[in-house]
């Protein structure tokens, strides 16, 4: 596992030379990759720059873009900018933290469901705006939360119901 | 020799695209708002449709027209007809327009829009309110082209302003540039031709030029809709820039939440640099010119310039006293020239028609046009263009139709966070980049968030503090502590905690950090709570004095209530609708709501048939039930 992160973090840095005009480019493109900047990958960048640590550590922590921890297998993102919030955006995600008992920037301990807020993505005159695993949805309403949080639940449990039927318990400790 | 070249580019767009002429032509607006509302399945549905009837039409993605509210939008060329645009089309709509106008030649009016050239059976754009108001330049082709084919932007002229710049003497742009009066549309409104000919005169190895797309006011969408519809636009602009200050090097920053904006870039560059419009030697001239994007990466503070600078230098994007300023000492200490992508746009627009026709759009002092984003509480939701100028009653009452469902206008937000809310008795003012100093706020890059009766001010300046609040990148004291309090103190006031003398406090604290921050984002935060305090002081006043929300928004001040008279306790709708299991049935089958449990998400308020319209929202909160 640790070994993997860390040939994946070396593929990438050889596509960037290191200068340091190029320390964003690198940390987006590791996000990408991982889907967030474990410790580990951003020592490894930072040895790879030629920089301290905590060089990388405060860049990656000022920019909002950037996850320190693992998103969930599903990424909410509820829109709260000035537009989203007139038009009902707290309520969605209001929604979204009930129905998962999680917070923004949390992720459910199944790891099933990340739930984040964003500043705007610019889709405004669709409000209030979720983006669901990177796909921008206009007009949701709370409805429509539980639709989706149903559609992926029962997703996720044909994804785990036709592997081999183990008696007793088998499957997901959380059920779908 | 570069005229040459450009022709030569110029006639194989031509005759490409002149052979798909004959062919119906069903286009699909994909961008971000279409998209978001379905404009994919939209686009599968039709090829489909297509395919399975074997009907012989193109298909095509396009940009954004504009007309978000009516997302998503299809527009059909078929040989015959006038051009017809349908809004709010699904799949099932879709499939009919395929079959019923390309196969039997119906071209179903009952759901059409507009037609977009004149005609004698169906109106066109112009001819509804939002046309009579617009005046388009940069949004000309939005919608209406295909973003990732560079043949259709040649065939409208596009890069003719490139070739035309570069067989001008650099000298000569920057002189036309400021002749024209362009300001800078990334909300300062900086004379454009002045900061060319500082970038320009400025001694330097490298000198860089950088498209603004950071677009960081929430709300506002106008540069993501331009570079996901018209990317080659900004383009062309940014090289006739480079080659007027003599730069080689140049980027697009565009923010980490467009991921459309970015590929469409994207594959804009590598079209233009294919076709010899970017790289070595452009149009075959002793000019050369490289063009990168940078990804911006959700931080709002990084559209300013110095803290954009920072970021593309790997380090935290903070701000930095100016002077010296970017043009003279930018990215790597170089000579750096940094415009708004829109200010960019009208470039080639300026170069192809002139100056002085430029000049003769708009005001005096902000000759051209101005790009709105429409959104919140207005019918017609999305981009307008209209003259410098135009009051904010035409923009929101007449390009905009108006108030969501009939409601009362009572405010608007223009500007962004750094802006500043207006009431309706500022609607009749004209709007440039001087006329809305006065009155507390400032055009900003074109963002408008209209509110109406259920929006509360209070609120709304407590939610743009909490916004320049996170965003303040904590560098300087008044903005980083000055913004906290700020925001602590319009917490509490909305949560019914507000003391005497809150008030005052508020005001001398936000004056304080306004003259106390270092840069723009510090220096405008104080806006949105000055303006709502010189506004709608009375509504302040009821939340601290009575513990009242005037607009029946707050929620720590609002209760719901079930009216026992109107509830017509055999319908059962508020109850499933709840979802925190706060409505109950009494013995006698009434409704009630038990308070403790509510979570005042307002949706028994919604349920509740129209024909009773028993459930209330009341502050300040009333004893018992
Ligand atoms: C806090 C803050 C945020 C800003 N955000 C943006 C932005 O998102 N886009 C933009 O073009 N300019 C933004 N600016 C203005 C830029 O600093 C700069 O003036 C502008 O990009 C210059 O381009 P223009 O002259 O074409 O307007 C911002 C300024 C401040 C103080
Ligand atoms: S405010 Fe939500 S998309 Fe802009």
């Amino acid at each position: 596992m640790e070994e993997q992160l860390h040939a994946a973090v070396a593929a990438i840095l050889r596509q960037y030379d290191h200068r340091r005009g190029n320390l964003l480019p690198v940390l987006q493109a590791v996000q990408a990759r991982l889907g967030y900047l474990p410790p580990e990958a951003m020592e490894q960048i930072a040895s790879a720059f030629g920089v301290p640590p905590v060089d990388v550590y405060s860049v990656a922590t000022f920019y909002a873009q950037f996850r320190l921890k693992p998103p969930g297998r599903h990424q909410f993102k509820v829109c709260l900018g000035t537009a989203c919030h007139l038009m009902g955006g707290h309520t969605v995600l209001d929604c979204f933290e009930r129905r998962l008992g999680i917070k923004e920037g949390e992720t459910t301990p199944d790891r099933e469901f990340g739930l984040e807020r964003v500043a705007c993505v610019g889709c405004c005159a669709l409000a209030p705006v979720v983006v669901v695993d990177g796909r921008v949805e206009g007009r949701v309403s709370p409805t429509r939360v539980d639709g989706l949080l149903l559609s992926f639940s029962l997703e996720k449990s044909r994804r785990e119901t036709p592997a081999t039927p183990t008696n007793g318990g088998g499957g997901s400790p959380y059920g779908a | 020799m570069v005229h040459e070249a450009y022709r030569r580019l110029r006639r194989q767009a031509e005759e490409k695209l002149a052979a798909r002429q004959k062919r119906p032509l069903i286009m699909v607006g994909t961008a971000t708002c279409g998209r978001a509302a379905g404009a994919l399945n939209v686009l599968a549905a039709v090829k489909e449709e297509v395919a399975r009837n074997g009907i012989d039409a193109a298909i095509a993605e396009v940009g954004c027209l504009g007309h978000c509210y009516a997302e998503p939008l299809v527009i059909i060329r078929h040989p015959g007809f006038p051009s017809l645009c349908y809004g709010w089309v699904d799949e099932d709509k879709a499939r009919r327009l395929v079959v019923d106008f390309l196969q039997h030649g119906d071209p179903c009016f009952d759901f059409a829009l507009a037609a977009l050239e004149p005609n004698d059976l169906f109106p066109t754009f112009a001819e509804y309110p939002r046309g009579v108001y617009e005046k388009r330049i940069i949004l000309a082709l939005c919608g209406l082209i295909d973003p990732e084919d560079i043949d259709q932007y040649l065939v409208h002229d596009g890069y003719a302003a490139l070739a035309q710049a570069l067989t001008m003497a650099p000298e000569r742009v920057v002189a036309e540039i400021k002749e024209a009066g362009l300001r800078g549309r990334g909300g300062a409104g900086f004379p454009t031709g002045i900061k060319w000919e500082v970038c320009r005169r400025a001694p330097g190895q490298a000198k860089y030029v950088i498209g603004n797309a950071d677009e960081g006011d929430p709300g506002a969408f106008m540069d993501r809709a331009l570079l996901e519809s018209d990317p080659h636009q900004v383009l062309e602009g940014l090289a006739i820039a480079a080659y007027a200050v003599g730069a080689r090097q140049g980027y697009v920053y565009v923010r980490a939440e467009y991921p459309l904006a970015v590929a469409r870039l994207q594959k804009a560059i590598s079209q233009a640099r294919a076709r010899g419009l970017l790289g070595q030697s452009v149009l075959g001239s002793n000019f050369s010119f490289e063009l990168e994007i940078f990804q911006g990466s959700g931080a709002f503070v990084c559209g300013e310039e110095t803290a954009l600078i920072a970021s593309m230098e790997g380090r935290p994007g903070i701000p930095e006293p100016r002077p010296p300023y970017p043009a003279e000492y930018g990215l790597h200490g170089q000579p750096t020239l940094i415009n708004n992508v829109k200010t960019l746009a009208y470039v080639p627009h300026i170069l192809r028609h002139g100056a002085a026709w430029f000049r003769r759009i708009g005001t005096p002092g902000s000759p051209g046009t101005a790009v709105f984003a429409l959104a919140g509480k207005v019918a017609q939701t999305g981009l307008v263009e209209v003259p410098m100028g135009t009051t904010l009653r035409d923009l929101i009452f007449g390009a905009g139709n108006g108030i969501k469902e009939d409601k009362k206008f009572k405010a608007v937000q223009i500007g962004g966070p750094s802006g500043g809310c207006l009431p309706d008795t500022a609607l009749d003012l004209p709007i440039d980049f001087d006329s809305l100093q006065e009155a507390g706020a400032m055009m900003g890059s074109g963002g408008l968030v209209v509110l109406d009766e259920d929006d509360c001010m209070v609120e709304v300046a407590r939610y743009f503090l909490e916004f320049t609040q996170k965003e303040s990148c904590g560098k300087c004291t008044f903005c980083r502590l000055g913004t906290k309090h700020l925001l602590d103190r319009l917490t509490a006031i909305t949560r019914g905690k507000g003391k005497d003398g809150d008030l005052e406090f508020l005001q001398e604290l936000a004056e304080d950090v306004r003259e106390g921050s270092l840069c723009g984002l510090g220096k405008t935060a104080p806006n949105p709570v000055l303006t709502t305090l010189r506004y709608f002081y009375h509504e302040y006043e009821a939340h601290v004095r009575e513990g009242r929300c005037p607009a029946l928004a707050c929620k720590d001040l609002i209760a719901y209530y079930i009216v026992p008279e109107k509830c017509s306790k055999l319908c059962n709708v508020c109850l499933g609708s709840c979802p925190a299991e706060a409505v109950q049935t009494r013995p006698d089958l009434l409704k009630v709501i038990v308070q403790e449990k509510c979570v005042k998400c307002n949706s028994c308020l919604v349920a509740c048939p129209p024909q009773y319209r028993a459930v209330v929202k009341l502050s300040p909160p009333q004893d018992g039930t």
